[in-house]
């Protein structure tokens, strides 16, 4: 019983990286500055692989976090990071600059 | 100053919580006090460095070395939580038989349980490295609050360092026999946990592409970026929003784990003991 499980899941895993390996990806930007992102409104394609680059201009460094997208990342003072997800059902996927949480907001919007 | 210090109590929350396990787990394991030490050195140690490299790191593996790193730091605790499970199921007896006996005196000559070490290690390393560089924005901001931060911040890692005290007194306050069986599903739903969050990190270092919707949604019970669901989310790897990539490598780590610890981790090697 606990081996089927284990072979089950072990198969679909397999399965289904087979079918996303052939994505293309878009490319989108946002900028943080005095801790807030420009654009906070990101509209994206549905159904795509979307990169999106964060530009941090502060010189403090900011943690990008999306709980809705499962993204963590931290983007240092001055410097940009590169954050990859998708394909992503129609719907609005929100995110914050988790050190400033109060200012630094804003939504990705896959139409 | 709260903010730092409940951004601050975040980070360490997950290292507090596996540095107190591990103590309950290896309690009476001779040399084990010295290993988690030593991990926690190495863990803070790396930090500094992780922190101090950040760029570097960001870099690496075209644009993708954080979640790279995130994912291997991850998947190594995975593993030796796995071997120190397979390792207590043979040894965990006799411990628990000296234990009772000679009253905390230990004088085992197996090896020590050194693979926790690399767990605990692995836990400071990664939180660690945040915490590092979100005190070293506030204090470079130079800002009048930069030091009331500061202060918030410590009283942050005091905060993480006690719910790890608690949990550990909480553990060791069972009797032995109980022990270890508590502390072994602990850690396995702990390894569990960590695949499960080594698979998100893959996916968004584009390593594998999977499909991450949400199979559930539970966060209108218990919300994970709360505490209680933080919290959760360490010990059992408690996810409101699961995908099934997630699920399946969470159910795969338990099955592996318990399979590899009955198969080769019987007192008596032979026969596996049956379902």
């Amino acid at each position: 019983m606990k081996r089927n499980i284990f072979t089950l899941s072990a198969a679909a895993l397999v399965l289904v990286m087979g079918t996303g390996l052939s994505l293309a990806a878009d490319e989108f930007e946002t900028t943080i500055k005095e801790h807030r992102f420009n654009p906070d409104r990101i509209i994206v394609p549905a159904g795509k692989r979307i990169t999106l680059w964060v530009k941090n201009d502060d010189s403090t460094p900011e943690e990008f976090e999306s709980h809705d997208l499962k993204i963590e990342k931290i983007i240092k003072g001055n410097s940009k990071g590169k954050i990859v997800f998708g394909p992503l059902k129609p719907g609005e996927y929100k995110f914050v600059g988790e050190f400033h949480e109060k200012f630094a907001k804003g939504v990705i919007v896959a139409k | 100053m709260l903010a730092a210090a409940v951004i601050v109590f975040r980070e360490v929350l997950e290292a507090a919580l596996v540095i107190g396990i591990v103590l309950a787990a290896t309690r009476g394991v001779a040399g084990s006090r010295t290993w988690v030490g030593i991990g926690i050195g190495a863990g803070l140690a790396g930090a500094a460095i992780v922190a101090v490299s950040a760029d570097q790191l960001s870099m690496a593996f075209a644009g993708m070395g954080q979640e790279v790193f995130n994912a291997s730091v991850l998947g190594l605790a995975v593993v030796m939580l796995g071997w120190h499970n397979v390792w207590m199921t043979r040894h965990g007896r006799e411990i628990a038989q000296n234990m009772s006996a000679v009253g905390r005196r230990v004088a085992s000559n197996e090896r020590p349980p050194s693979a926790l070490a690399i767990v605990v290690g692995a836990a400071v390393l990664r939180e660690g490295a945040e915490t590092v560089l979100f005190l070293y924005g506030i204090l470079s901001s130079g800002s009048e609050s930069a030091a009331l931060a500061a202060v918030g911040g410590a009283g942050g890692l005091i905060a993480g360092g006690i719910v790890g005290y608690l949990i550990y007194f909480g553990l060791v306050a069972m009797p032995t026999r109980h022990l270890f069986k508590v502390t072994t599903w602990l850690i396995t739903l702990l390894a569990a946990g960590m695949a499960a969050q080594a698979i998100v990190y893959l996916n968004a270092a584009g390593v594998v592409a999977l499909p991450m919707e949400a199979v559930w949604n539970t966060s209108w019970l218990l919300s994970e970026s709360s505490i209680p669901g933080r919290l959760l989310h360490t010990l059992i790897g408690y996810t409101d929003q699961p995908s099934m990539p997630q699920v399946a490598i969470y159910v795969a780590t338990i099955v592996t784990i318990t399979l590899l610890s009955r198969a080769i981790g019987q007192p008596n090697q032979g026969t596996p003991a049956g379902t």
